[in-house]
């Protein structure tokens, strides 16, 4: 589904990613750790092709996401994208918010698309804040609606970009529950994530990563039970604290 | 007392005509330079936005539109544009100055405008497939415009106002209309507040429906 190979990426002379190699095959929940500049955020913002790479090749769904030839746009209708900060559109509605890429990017009808918009929203559990604006919800409500938004798309496969950091304490539990509830129904995913206990309970495999580079990469049971490298030990003895 | 009086009866109501038609011609001046203005100088905004090398350069030449009086830039155009084989009445010549002088600020409304929506938010719409345009029409421009919108409103009435200077060109409108009818009935306070009451009648309707908008939008 998702294959990266030998990817290199730079901001300037700041080398972020330094030669990737990974597989996500279909269906496969992946989560990826590691401190603040590893190069987690990179790798998605990489994927989907919101940022040029410097070296290796990123194949999603048989398109290779930064050949010169491909359209970008239209590869990223098979991809959602949840950020940390959820970006909801102010001047929409709750249910405009999702109906908007449907009906001018699918070019789906209007009624069509509201329908689409309707459905993620009950899907993550917001259908009765439909005519709702989105500064009356709280953010956790928005990040849902943010992952309502990339769904009504209907993508081959989500990327999770910190999807809990910036919200309250409180409110990272429904977002996460609306990820895990993703996850069962088969969903190819990558999550960037700070939740330790998340990634051990939802992911099929967590990537530790380091320094640009992926330091370890197992089941998640195994990569947390019994972490190989020092720097992974070192990472989640100071998190578990 | 009786001379004063006549000079008084100098005022008549077709006067008052007079200085409507002429309000109407600083209406119609503004609306053009405002309309043409504001949609040149969101197109330089958003070339302010997307390069530095735009931002610097045309930034500088956009800050000497902004920061050389208006008076002397009208003088200057109407006396300078003859040389280079430009015949403009003062009307051209002043609806000219008037939309370069309103796309100079526009642009750096609209610069502010775009930036206040944020890489984030772009980022989000691109992520949903949305191609440069939609992003720029279905996301840009509704929260850019909601941002920057009170000062989008100053510009506007402003240049309604510094319209008042094109009437050093000899373009009769308001201001030129009232120094005509000074001179002749010498009734300077009449005839400037009711050249002032049609200014406030020309700017009034516009931030009052201004200020509805901004109230909708904030719901």
């Amino acid at each position: 589904m998702i294959s990266i190979s030998n990817l290199y990426k730079s901001y300037g002379s700041l080398e972020v990613l330094k030669g990737i190699d990974l597989n996500i095959p279909k269906g496969e929940v992946l989560s990826v750790i590691g401190s603040s500049g590893s190069g987690k955020s990179t790798l998605l913002y990489c994927i989907n092709g919101l940022e040029p790479i410097q070296k290796g090749q990123i194949i999603v769904d048989d398109i290779d996401v930064h050949a010169k030839e491909t359209n970008l746009n239209s590869v990223r209708q098979n991809m959602g994208m949840v950020f940390q900060q959820w970006n909801s559109f102010p001047h929409l509605t709750v249910l405009e918010n999702v109906a908007l890429a449907p009906k001018i990017v699918s070019k789906l009808s209007k009624s069509d698309a509201l329908e689409v918009a309707e459905k993620q929203l009950l899907h993550v559990g917001l259908g009765d804040k439909l005519s709702q604006y989105p500064s009356a919800l709280s953010g956790g409500q928005q990040q849902r609606l943010a992952i309502a938004r990339a769904l009504a798309m209907e993508p081959k496969c989500m990327l999770f970009d910190e999807a809990t950091s910036a919200l309250d304490p409180e409110l990272v539990g429904e977002v996460l529950d609306t990820i895990r509830l993703l996850a069962d129904e088969g969903m190819t995913m990558i999550c960037v994530t700070h939740e330790m206990g998340f990634a051990r309970e939802v992911s099929d495999r967590v990537a530790f990563f380091h320094e640009g580079k992926i330091e370890e990469i197992n089941q998640a049971e195994k990569l947390f039970g019994s972490p190989k490298s020092k720097y992974l030990q070192k990472f989640l003895s100071k998190v578990k604290t | 007392m009786e001379s004063s009086a006549t000079y008084f009866s100098g005022f008549s109501l077709n006067d008052l005509w007079f200085l409507g038609e002429a309000a109407l011609r600083t209406l119609w001046i503004s609306f053009l330079a405002i309309s043409i203005g504001s949609l040149i100088g969101i197109f330089l905004g958003l070339a302010l936005s997307v390069s530095r090398i735009f931002s610097f350069t045309l930034g500088a030449i956009l800050d000497i539109f902004r920061s050389v009086p208006l008076i002397i830039q009208l003088v200057l155009f109407f006396n300078f544009a003859p040389i280079i084989g430009l015949r403009l009445n003062p009307f051209e010549a002043g609806l000219i100055v008037l939309t370069v002088y309103t796309s100079a600020y526009v642009a750096n409304v609209a610069r502010g405008g775009i930036e206040a929506v944020g890489i984030p938010m772009r980022q989000a719409a691109r992520s949903l497939g949305m191609n440069y345009w939609q992003d720029l029409r279905y996301v840009v421009w509704p929260i850019g415009l909601r941002a920057v919108f009170p000062a989008w409103v100053g510009v506007a009435l402003g240049v309604m106002k510094d319209s008042a200077l094109v009437s050093i060109l000899g373009y009769v409108e308001l201001l030129k209309a009232s120094q005509i009818l000074m001179t002749r009935t010498q009734e300077a306070i009449l005839i400037l507040s009711i050249a002032g009451a049609f200014y406030f009648a020309l700017s009034y309707p516009i931030s009052y429906y201004a200020t509805r908008l901004e109230q909708r939008w904030s719901k």
